[in-house]
């Protein structure tokens, strides 16, 4: 029979089990995940699952009877160590190995970490897997003060739960606005305002030179210009990293994640690889790129999986993404990197608003909040590379859907 | 404990005990019923988990929020009166015996 390895229990991973057996693989599948947990909805961890409304077992990708009725071997709070190409074998930490006729990676990625002086204090904390969110729940508890590093995704979303919670919140984030590296300065200003509103102290601009402790347990940041603030917890949100290095060393091509093609196959004509660990073509966008996002992962696995099918179904999609921050739903379509014009519709000081951007007369990306009719359509309208005039986007009133 | 029925687009018919609390989403995922997506994983992002209800049902169900009514005017399939998205829609005692028709496609 058929041996398939599984390297890595996200998005991606779950996604690939399921489109193996739905496509009716009959091969003899085995899962290993580092964590305790099948693969599981990281998205709440920031938001609904930190501020208490979901459970761990409410955020399972799949029921633990989906892996018993497709025969899924799971090997769980297990980590794959090495990768012995030549033998096709992969070894487990503690000795054990496990031959494959095709293996999978998807590895995922891991937080980036702080390296600063007082890094290791307690009350310190990052958020990646449900086992960084419980620790960060119990240690919030009954502590008012809760420091946040970084302006991103994840460092805001958990603002905004520290927030709803009642608890005191700073952000501090080094470049000059929040989620630079994502959204336009527009909409960084809209969240500033968003945040402040909320009761959120947000410094941008601001760099750490160092967390302060008392008796091992962190007490302060020390900002660039030497200004303390005092805190009971700290949050590092400053990135990840691609889990690449298993690929790396078993000789596979890398660089910034490991480099796959359309269909989710990588140097090795054995194994495929999907979701934030690839770096991949994307033929709409015209480049290589590596993308930290669900759907990326979703999509990316239906490609690896019929790979591993000997079947060929070319990965396509346009980028989307979305976060929740108090009552703000931002869904970003399309990458606006590179814009030269933003067209606003809709009103910020309702908050309900999109920008679309556009390169020269092309429309590229549309971000929106609480506005699904402009996120929903324009998805479409990218994929099908049909741009809207700038008079068309700016007016709430045209209706997108009539270019469709 | 509940018993609602998911009706695939085919005419497959499951009938399954739903948890207190959780989604119509959550239920279909659970018992591992193609038809719902889920792609946001329930947190009316994506629009992948439309889904028809029993109109003897509807008034036992808080009524759509203005996001949803907008995501689900450009779900893949056509919405219609009764359409919700199945992540909106929590389980209670109230909805014993619902039917839930589930749309030919959601991508």
């Amino acid at each position: 029979m058929q041996r398939i390895v599984v390297i890595g229990a996200g998005h991606a991973s779950g996604q690939l089990l399921d489109s193996l057996r739905r496509a009716g693989s009959e091969a003899h599948i085995t899962l290993v995940g580092e964590e305790s947990w099948l693969p599981y909805q990281r998205p709440p961890l920031s938001k609904k699952f930190l501020s208490g409304e979901l459970t761990a077992e409410r955020l399972a990708f799949r029921p633990e009877s989906f892996y018993e009725k497709h025969q899924i071997h799971t090997r769980l709070s297990c980590r794959a160590v090495s990768i012995d190409r030549d033998i096709q074998t992969v070894s487990l930490a503690g000795g054990e190995t496990l031959a494959y006729d095709l293996l999978a990676l998807t590895t995922g990625t891991r937080v980036r970490e702080l390296a600063i002086p007082g890094a290791e204090l307690a009350g310190v904390h990052y958020l990646r897997g449900i086992d960084d969110a419980l620790g960060l729940q119990a240690d919030w508890q009954g502590r008012d003060n809760v420091c946040v590093i970084g302006g991103g995704f994840i460092g805001l979303e958990v603002a905004a739960s520290a927030r709803t919670l009642g608890k005191n919140v700073t952000v501090v984030e080094m470049m000059d606005r929040l989620m630079a590296r994502a959204v336009s300065p527009g909409m960084s200003e809209y969240f500033l305002g968003l945040h402040t509103r909320n009761g959120a102290h947000v410094m941008c601009s601001t760099g750490v030179s160092e967390l302060l402790g008392t008796d091992g347990r962190v007490s302060g940041v020390r900002l660039s210009d030497g200004r303390e603030i005092p805190t009971d917890v700290v949050v590092v949100g400053i990135g990840v990293v691609p889990n690449q290095e298993l690929a790396q060393e078993a000789g596979l091509a890398c660089d910034n994640g490991i480099l796959v093609d359309e269909f989710a196959r990588t140097s090795d004509p054995k194994i495929v690889s999907a979701g934030d660990c690839t770096n991949h073509p994307n033929s709409l966008l015209g480049r290589r790129l590596r993308l930290e996002s669900v759907h990326n992962a979703l999509e990316q696995a239906k490609s690896a999986a019929a790979s591993l099918m000997g079947e060929k179904l070319a990965y396509a999609q346009v980028p989307w993404f979305w976060s929740d921050q108090y009552n703000s739903k931002l869904q970003m379509v399309g990458l606006s990197e590179g814009f030269d014009r933003a067209v606003q519709r809709g009103n910020p000081d309702e908050d309900k608003f999109s920008l679309f951007y556009y390169r020269g007369d092309v429309l590229i990306a549309i971000d929106s909040v609480n506005r699904p009719g402009d996120h929903m359509p324009g998805k479409k309208l990218l994929a099908a590379g049909i741009s809207p005039t700038p008079e068309q986007a700016a007016d709430p009133e045209f209706p997108l859907k009539s270019l469709l | 404990m509940p018993t609602i029925t998911l009706i695939q687009h085919s005419g497959e018919s499951y009938t399954v005990e739903a948890d207190d609390g959780a989604t119509v989403m959550e239920v279909a995922i659970d018992n591992d019923i193609d038809g719902i997506i889920g792609e946001c994983g329930g947190c009316c992002s994506c629009a992948t988990c439309h889904c028809y209800i029993d109109a003897a049902y509807l008034d036992k169900i808080p009524p759509r929020g203005d996001l949803e009514t907008e995501m689900l005017e450009f779900a893949s399939s056509e919405a219609k009166d009764n359409s919700r998205l199945a992540c909106q829609v929590e389980i209670t005692d109230e909805l014993d015996g619902m039917v839930v028709t589930l749309p030919e496609t959601q991508l």
